[in-house]
């Protein structure tokens, strides 16, 4: 059966809390999720207060004001800090996002609670092993395939056909949809999640691209597929608002399309 | 979920393609549609059927079944929603059961009830319209 409850070793047990900084007059309290690897013990949630005045704003800034002023053992992945590589997709709040574009002042009530993207196995603190969620990514094959003898110059697109990409080719693959995703957690071998999915649906969609039968067909299986249950979880955490369930429906309306 | 446990040597794409596409689902997922729709509208004829029915006896009954709209409405409410219900509680099955024995025998187990559900209520249907 699926299991419900996390393993025993990665169930979370006390934290450290670290001192207030000295001199701060306002400070934001952050909770976050810390494991290592290396000392054999379970994850625990540590707490500290972060001088918001000698601080950015972003959920971001905060985790590297404490890498630099508390605790430089806190380990996690930024790169952009602008919502453009996804590399700090993480779980702020009960919401996956970006931490670099989601403020701390957006968290309301107490403190901001930072764990890592849910049912990924954990490299350390906020570090999620992404190894599965790429190789469904290059599973789809993300790149036109084409048998016509490539054009001289370019291969050539209507601004009609262009506008399609809308809503698809922003995707960053944060990993923030399909981690949010329930099916995912429970089928991820064999389900390939909203990501890889919106990605498959934007190559299905490309006129430039000469197999989309041979994508459709790819696709088609009750698990790659037709796991997704419509539960939208996926539009509500995508930090570029993109609906990766409206692109799913569209494959499913596709591969009815051929059939019926 | 800490402490990534590698099942197996294989490459992380070879795991992800697996047996390949099983080129199916499709008919599951437009037959579910199709069924749903059928049954939204067919409930209403069914709810006043069963209004009627409340506080009838036997012969009662016997007599609202006799009539021929009303049996076909019941047959074909039946089969709809026995076939939505088999489709459905497979979904739930694929879901979570992963063991595989487990799994093929829950399915088929819930292939034989959804048959057995619906060939009990035609056949009670029938024998009720055809006033045995």
């Amino acid at each position: 059966m699926v299991e419900f409850a996390l393993p025993k070793n990665s169930k979370i047990t006390g934290g450290k809390t670290w001192p207030k900084p000295v001199g701060a007059t306002e400070t934001r309290e952050f909770k976050v999720y810390r494991w290592n690897p290396d000392d054999g013990k379970n994850p625990g949630i540590d707490t500290y207060h972060i001088d918001i005045n000698d601080c950015g704003p972003m959920v971001l800034d905060g985790l590297i004001w404490i890498k630099n002023h508390i605790d430089p053992t806190l380990t996690f992945r930024r790169s952009c800090r602008e919502g453009v590589c996804g590399s700090c997709a993480m779980n702020i709040d009960g919401q996956n996002t970006l931490a670099c574009t989601k403020s701390m002042h957006d968290v309301k009530d107490g403190a901001v609670k930072v764990n890592p993207l849910p049912h990924q196995p954990v490299v350390k603190d906020l570090v999620p092993d992404l190894t599965n969620f790429y190789a469904q990514y290059a599973s789809i094959e993300p790149w036109l395939k084409t048998t016509t003898p490539t054009p001289q110059k370019e291969w050539r697109q209507s601004h009609e056909d262009r506008e399609k990409l809308d809503g698809l080719y922003e995707c960053i693959l944060c990993a923030c949809c399909s981690t949010s995703c329930p099916s995912y957690w429970w089928n991820s071998d064999r389900y390939l999640g909203p990501a890889a999915l919106l990605q498959a649906n934007r190559w299905v969609k490309d006129s430039r691209d000469e197999a989309t039968g041979e994508r459709l067909d790819n696709l088609e299986d009750p698990f790659r597929l037709y796991r997704c249950h419509t539960i939208m979880n996926c539009a509500k955490a995508c930090p570029k608002g993109l609906n990766p369930a409206e692109a799913i429906a569209e494959l499913k309306l596709k591969l009815v399309e051929r059939q019926i | 979920m800490n402490a990534p446990k590698s099942p197996s040597m294989r490459t992380p794409l070879a795991r992800v393609r697996s047996l390949g596409s099983s080129h199916s689902g499709t008919s599951d997922f437009w037959r579910q549609r199709v069924t749903a729709v059928a049954m939204t509208v067919l409930i209403v004829p069914v709810i006043v059927v069963v209004l009627m029915l409340i506080g009838s006896n036997q012969a009662g009954a016997k007599q609202i079944f006799s009539s021929l709209p009303i049996a076909i409405i019941m047959l074909l409410f039946i089969v709809a929603s026995a076939w939505h219900m088999k489709i459905g509680m497979q979904v739930v099955i694929e879901d979570y059961v992963h063991n595989e024995k487990i799994k093929l025998a829950s399915v088929m187990a819930n292939n034989f009830f959804c048959i057995a559900v619906a060939l009990a209520s035609i056949y009670a249907i029938l024998k009720m319209s055809s006033g045995v």
